[in-house]
């Protein structure tokens, strides 16, 4: 079964500037994608359409086996909150809330019970190795626990798949080690993954890497 | 390329829904605002300023008429002066004996008490010249006189159901002053007999005519004095709010056969005054409270638009997390309503201690009506969810995608 398809996705911003030209992409559930490029291939904007965050120009898009073309906002909102979970660069932790109330927050758009999210967000820390942590605030941790805390609150939700825009963009290389150990143990664990990276390490530890350039995939190891 | 379609069979899958609870609503407004204190308390302020105008204005006017009221209620706006007129001929009349129960009886009527003539005068001894009356009149009166006017004595007692069969004499202030008595138990020569002083009166601002009088008891004035019953005043207190319909009734029922003959003072000179003192200046000061409110309002928008800007990281995160564009401006709407109701709270009480100063200050009672700290708290509220309006529908715009990348 697919967790994401991606079929003949275009994507122009006014110019016209084509960031995406008739991308094709499938992710089987259980795969561990590395999206790489050089900047401006249109990573970030295939992650945005796949994400549900950005709408294409042309094409289709299937999460989970949902199609979500012309999806109305609060569907597509719905379609976030149930099926996908984020993960960014910047964290976007919220500074005032402890890091179990953080990864709550994943959970906070689904309709669910405080005490219910929170339950499910020390599963999640847990997974991520940080549960002696959870009362501590975003200040008090390091970056890679900071990032760690973030993958907890995309896990927080089981998402059907987990979208990553360069989660080790802001570490140094051991704490970006401790991610790449971590994707790929969730990885084994049976999520599904996507991420777009500049890290070769990342690229090398994926099960399948998609290379794009100039809005075009340009190699797909799974292809080849 | 050919588009994803759903299978032609069966029905099509549920769309998954995105939902924030209401319980969550305030707790998340209240996190962004928590997150940066110092600004929500500075953008607070502006409301609270106005909201503390409005309070102070209307504490301070409500606690200066309470003090008017009570001032002109002293003064006798709930006391009426029954007394006989003129007959249409110009010959003097007197009011029925029956005249003070029957204006008892009416309704709102709270005590209504009368002295009546005594044809004597009184003297320090017997040794004085019949000439040197010192222009003090004797009056029969009601045990309860004193109570009506609000009156107190300055020494002993007032008359009661024995002492007023009996000799006894109650002076006025002036009275007792140009007789030289400053204590009780003296007696005076009064209709050429000795009566003793039981009371002394301090003076009556509502009836300064009294204080050069010696009251003494109805059956003790007709008994040895020969005094008729009718009454040649009857002072009356009425419920203030029913003062006009008694002012209206009294002269029938006072003098049924001959209404026309009776003279009524009313209070109507005391109550506009109350009612020209209560309004003085106070609609000035709330428009100027109202202005702060407005001024506070525009800078709450003002904060919550740069909120917007700022925090676009936040709301792209929130949409990415399945907030729908109206759970962003809920979010922001809140955090403005929430921001202006925590001024609007501040702002309140802040004007109700101003007022509680003031009043001290002035010696009257603080007067903050609850009606007012809750139209208050009210319209705080308003000035919020108008002022978050814009901002939240910003808010609420921006594309998920671009949110994140500008935040």
């Amino acid at each position: 079964m697919s967790a994401l398809e991606l079929v003949g996705v275009s994507k122009e911003h006014p110019g016209p500037v084509a960031a995406l030209r008739s991308v094709t992409v499938t992710v089987r559930t259980g795969e561990f994608t590395a999206i790489v490029g050089p900047s401006g291939s249109g990573k970030s904007t295939m992650l945005a359409i796949a994400g549900t965050l950005e709408r294409p120009t042309t094409g289709s898009v299937r999460v989970a086996g949902l199609v979500v073309d012309g999806l109305p906002d609060r569907a597509l909102a719905g379609v976030r909150a149930s099926r996908i979970g984020f993960v960014f660069q910047q964290f976007f932790l919220v500074p005032t809330l402890t890091a179990l109330d953080n990864v709550a927050t994943g959970l906070l758009y689904r309709g669910v019970p405080a005490a219910q999210r929170r339950r499910a967000a020390a599963d999640a820390l847990a997974e991520v190795g940080l549960s002696g942590r959870a009362g501590h605030r975003p200040a008090e941790l390091s970056g890679g626990e900071c990032q760690r805390v973030a993958i907890a609150r995309a896990l927080a939700g089981r998402p059907a798949i987990i979208l990553a825009d360069e989660p080790t963009g802001s570490l140094d290389s051991a704490a970006s080690a401790g991610i790449l150990g971590l994707l790929a143990e969730l990885n084994r664990g049976g999520a599904t993954i996507l991420v777009v990276t500049h890290n070769p390490e990342i690229a090398g530890a994926a099960s399948r890497v998609i290379r794009l350039r100039d809005g075009r995939i340009e190699h797909d190891s799974e292809a080849a | 390329m050919k588009p994803l379609s759903c299978p032609a069979a069966g029905p099509p899958p549920r769309l998954p829904v995105s939902r924030l609870r209401a319980a969550d609503t305030w707790p998340l407004a209240l996190l962004g605002l928590v997150s940066r204190p110092a600004r929500a308390a500075l953008s607070a302020v502006g409301v609270a300023l106005g909201i503390a105008t409005m309070v102070a204005v209307l504490g301070v006017s409500g606690s200066s008429r309470a003090q008017l009221v009570a001032q002109i209620d002293a003064l006798g706006t709930n006391l009426l002066t029954v007394a006989p007129g003129q007959s249409f001929g110009g010959q003097d009349v007197t009011l029925p004996p029956s005249a003070p129960a029957m204006v008892a009886r009416i309704g709102p009527v709270i005590g209504a008490s009368a002295i009546g003539d005594v044809n004597a005068q009184v003297y320090r001894n017997d040794r004085i010249s019949a000439a040197n009356t010192n222009a003090i009149t004797v009056y029969s009166a009601d045990t309860g006189l004193l109570r009506t006017l609000q009156g107190q004595l300055a020494r002993g007692s007032f008359l009661n159901a024995a002492t007023a069969r009996y000799p006894a004499v109650v002076l006025g202030t002036d009275a007792a002053a140009a007789l030289g008595v400053d204590r009780t138990g003296v007696l005076l020569w009064l209709g050429h007999r000795w009566f003793g002083v039981i009371g002394i009166m301090r003076r009556l601002p509502l009836a300064p005519e009294l204080d050069r009088t010696a009251l003494i008891g109805y059956p003790v004035a007709q008994r040895l004095l020969h005094a008729t019953a009718a009454p040649v005043q009857i002072y009356v207190r009425a419920n203030p709010a029913s003062i006009a319909a008694v002012a209206a009734v009294l002269p029938a029922t006072a003098d049924p056969a001959a209404p026309q003959n009776v003279s009524v003072d009313d209070p109507i000179t005391a109550l506009t005054a109350r009612a020209d003192a209560s309004v003085a200046f106070r609609e000035l000061f709330l428009a100027l409270g109202a202005v702060a409110l407005l001024v506070g309002g525009v800078g709450i928008a003002n904060v919550m638009v740069i909120a917007v800007l700022e925090r676009r990281a936040e709301i792209g995160l929130r949409r990415a997390l399945g907030a729908r564009r109206l759970h962003v401006a809920v979010q922001f709407a809140c955090e403005a309503t929430l921001l202006a109701g925590c001024g609007g709270v501040a702002g309140a009480v802040l004007g109700g201690f101003a007022t509680a100063v003031y009043a001290a200050a002035r010696h009257w009672d603080a007067v903050v009506p609850v009606p007012v700290l809750l139209a208050a708290a009210g319209i705080a509220l308003l000035v919020g969810a108008v002022a978050g309006l814009y901002p939240s529908l910003r808010a609420a715009r921006l594309v998920p995608a671009e949110a994140l990348r500008l935040g």
